[in-house]
This record gives structure tokens, C-alpha cells and sequence, in this order.
């Protein structure tokens, strides 16, 4: 019952918006969030955005691990 | 999909579990690690990495699937609140089938109970908008990922007057768990694969006293495949390194050391700390959340009554060792006999994210 999905912030409007994931949309509630904006990715659970996909850490991670993989 | 195909890179997620096989390969003892979050559970059958690691890791899962952790007595008192002719119950899926001491939500609904399915909890606001002659009750089960949604919706319906809406609490706190879990001495844990969701709420601080006190490694872990198995490189280096148990995170995308301030913030406003029994670990003090005064009057507790019938343990079930992590699924007599996901006798074979339903699945 945690489950949650990167989704794209393809509308504002107040304190919702429309994301998309895959070509579904969706309409959630961003009153979790400080600020957001249109072409963010935001991590969606039951309705909330619970988080602001961070995009820097999001490619840290992947070269991490090309790093270990490529050590030893 | 951005940011999911990365996760799932099988030629990077074979070349790591290379990795964790030759960090492993003199390792004379056994790896514990405990998934504690029922997604990941799920996550890590679907995608078969188990079958992927060296044999000296074994994967328990833990308490972290709230249906399964939800004990009797809040399923009957639910099911009790569902036979008032004045109600509508509202709540999410996974509930429905969940046996109560005799009776279960699905059976209530088959007998006119009025009750409902919801997405998210906005939904049970705007049933309660559209019905404002009846008592629209939202079964509030789950953990640290949820109960800020559950802050912002009670705090709109204050805004909004809507004076018909009401949260049965049954929030529970996972590191009050984790912690029962590991002082209880009845497991050996060498690391933790802490949970992504909940942790981006309240930040990978909280564990800090697990790597401290009880020396375990900790690893705030994302939900795809690619993140399962880093989680586990990292732990396996720490422990295999002799290295000081530390919190690191690995799900940085989301997780922020301090979590989300805005929504710590609203479920400190909305909500309070209570202790809170859960099925198979019993009461924990500080584990629970229940609504703070100021929001008394959206609490179904304080203002609904409801005749709740004796609760009774379901017989031979062994879900609350499975929950501890003492007993695997297979060591009880019901799986896959008596107890199967159409016919669950306990509540981690209900659940989409129970253990025993996991097993089910994807074990041979």
C-alpha cells in the first residue's frame, strides 16, 4: 500500500494537477509540495504527489552503479 | 517510462549481482536482510531477484504491509460501522477481504452494507460532499506514505465544513516496528532495506538510532529491480567490510535525509502519536496515529458508536510469526491448502503486498 510512481506534471492548476505516466493521465493533488512546475516529475501515491522527483540524483544513482560495476 | 526503464536495465542488474556473488564468495556465514515494506516484498518476487543473489543471503520480509498489521478488533469495529443503516464506509482495496473475528467488508457489502472503494482519500471527501445525509467513514489504515494525505484531507474538510466526513485511524509507524522487531531478540538482522515511500516523508533520520544502537546497516531503498539490488551491494559491502552499521540512502531521487518537511508539518498539525497493537508484534507504544483534538470532530472514534463484536484470532494462522519474520509462509499448515488468496484465512494471504500471498505467487 506504499506504492508510488514517477509521474510527468503536465498541467497546474491551483493545488492540482494532470500527470502522465505512459500515456495515462491523472489528476492529483499537490498540497504536499512547496512548488512545482509544468515538465517536473513528481513520485504520485493514492492521489498526492508525496515527493519532487529529484532529476540530478535520479542520474547520480544509475552512475554509481556503472561505477561498482566497473571497479574491481 | 522516464525514470522506471532506467531501474530495469537487466545487463547493468545482472553485472551488479556478479558483483554481490564475488563480494560474497568467502563470506563463511550467512547474509540476513529484512525488506521491511510489503512493496518491496512484492517488488522483489515479481522481479525474481531473490533467485538471482548468492545462497548466504536470505531475505526475510517484514511488518510492513498495514493490512496485514491490522489487527481484528479494527477489522469488527469497521465491519460494525458498515451495519449502521446511517454509514458509508470508504476505504482502499486491499481491505475488503481481510477476515474480521467472523464477518469481513466483502461479506458486509454483499449483505447491503454500504461500502465503497476509493483510490485516495479525496475520494471519501467527495462521497461525503455528495451524501450529506449520511456518515461517510474512511478506514484509515497504512503508514508514514499515507497519513499525510489523510492531514490534508481533514484539514479541507474543516475549510469546507463538511461535517458528515470521518477517519477510523488505524495509522501505524514503522520505526517503532522496526525497533520492536529487533529489541525482541528473536531474530538475527545484519541489515535493513528500509522502506522508499515512507522514508520520503520522514527522511532517513529516524533509523539512525538501528545503525547506533543495535549496529544493524541500514539502506533506504527505491521499488525497481536496479534499486533492490544496490540496496542489497551496498548492505553486503558494509557488513562484509566490517564497516560501522550506517543509514545510507540509495532511493536518493526521492528520499531526502530530512524527508518532507511540508507534510511532517501537516500530519503534526492533523495528527498525534499513540501506542498502537499490532497483529503478530502486539502493542507498541508510540507506534500509532490518532487525530489531534483541534480535529476531534472528524475522529469516527470520538463521535460514531458502534456495537463491535468479540474478537476472536483466526485458528492455526500463523501471520503474526510470518510478520516477525520468525516463520516463512511455508512453515504453516493452512498455505496453499485451507488458505489461498480466494479463500485467505489470515490476513498476509488477503493482501496484494502479504507475505504469504507473495509466496503464493511467485514460489515454487
Amino acid at each position: 500500500m506504499c506504492l508510488a510512481v514517477p509521474m510527468k506534471v503536465i498541467e497546474i492548476e491551483d493545488n492540482e494537477a494532470v500527470v502522465e505516466l505512459g500515456g495515462l493521465k491523472k489528476k492529483i493533488n499537490l498540497g504536499l509540495l512547496e512548488k512545482m512546475d509544468v515538465g517536473d516529475y513528481v513520485i504520485v501515491h493514492a492521489g498526492f504527489a508525496i515527493q519532487k522527483l529529484d532529476e540530478k540524483e535520479a542520474e547520480k544513482t544509475l552512475v554509481l552503479v556503472r561505477e561498482m560495476v566497473e571497479k574491481l | 517510462m522516464k525514470y522506471i526503464d532506467e531501474y530495469r536495465d537487466v545487463g547493468l542488474i545482472q553485472k551488479l549481482v556478479e558483483k554481490i556473488h564475488h563480494m560474497l564468495q568467502d563470506y563463511p556465514k550467512e547474509l540476513v536482510l529484512m525488506e521491511v515494506c510489503g512493496t518491496h516484498t512484492m517488488a522483489i518476487f515479481r522481479s525474481g531477484v531473490q533467485k538471482l543473489l548468492p545462497k548466504n543471503i536470505r531475505l526475510l520480509s517484514g511488518p510492513g504491509c498495514p493490512v496485514c498489521v491490522t489487527p481484528n478488533h479494527y477489522l469488527d469495529k469497521a465491519i460494525a460501522y458498515a451495519r449502521r443503516d446511517d454509514a458509508i464506509i470508504t476505504t482502499f482495496g486491499d481491505m475488503m477481504r481481510v477476515p474480521g473475528s467472523s464477518s469481513s467488508l466483502e461479506k458486509e457489502k454483499s449483505k447491503d452494507g454500504d461500502i465503497r472503494v476509493v483510490y485516495s482519500v479525496m475520494d471519501a471527501l467527495k462521497i461525503a460532499k455528495e451524501n450529506p445525509d449520511k456518515k461517510v467513514i474512511f478506514l484509515g489504515v497504512g503508514f508514514e506514505t499515507t497519513a499525510p494525505t489523510l492531514a490534508v484531507t481533514i484539514k479541507m474538510a474543516k475549510e469546507k465544513n463538511i461535517q458528515n466526513f470521518f477517519v477510523f485511524s488505524g495509522h501505524r509507524l514503522i520505526p517503532p516496528a522496526m525497533e520492536a522487531l529487533v529489541s525482541a531478540q528473536e531474530l538475527h538482522i545484519d541489515g535493513f532495506i528500509c522502506p522508499g515511500h515512507v522514508s520520503t516523508i520522514i527522511g532517513s533520520r529516524p533509523y539512525e538510532f538501528i545503525a547506533a544502537e543495535y549496529n544493524i546497516s541500514c539502506v533506504v531503498t527505491g521499488f525497481e529491480p536496479l534499486d533492490i539490488v544496490q540496496a542489497i551491494f551496498m548492505l553486503a559491502q558494509e557488513i562484509v567490510e566490517k564497516r560501522p552499521p550506517k543509514v545510507q540512502i540509495q532511493y536518493s531521487r526521492s528520499v531526502k535525509e530530512e524527508g518532507n518537511l511540508r507534510a511532517l508539518g501537516l500530519m503534526g498539525e492533523v495528527l498525534k502519536i499513540t501506542d498502537s497493537q499490532w497483529r503478530g508484534i502486539g502493542d507498541i507504544p508510540e507506534s500509532g496515529l490518532r487525530i489531534e483534538d483541534a480535529f476531534s470532530s472528524f475522529d469516527a472514534e470520538a463521535n460514531i458508536e458502534a456495537e463491535v463484536e468479540e474478537t476472536k484470532e483466526n485458528k492455526g494462522c500463523i501471520c503474526g510469526s510470518v510478520l516477525r519474520g520468525i516463520k516463512t509462509p511455508l512453515d504453516c499448515k493452512l498455505f496453499r491448502k485451507e488458505c489461498t488468496p480466494e479463500n485467505p484465512i489470515g490476513a498476509c494471504m488477503v493482501s496484494s503486498e502479504g507475505t504469504c500471498a507473495a509466496y503464493f505467487k511467485y514460489q515454487d
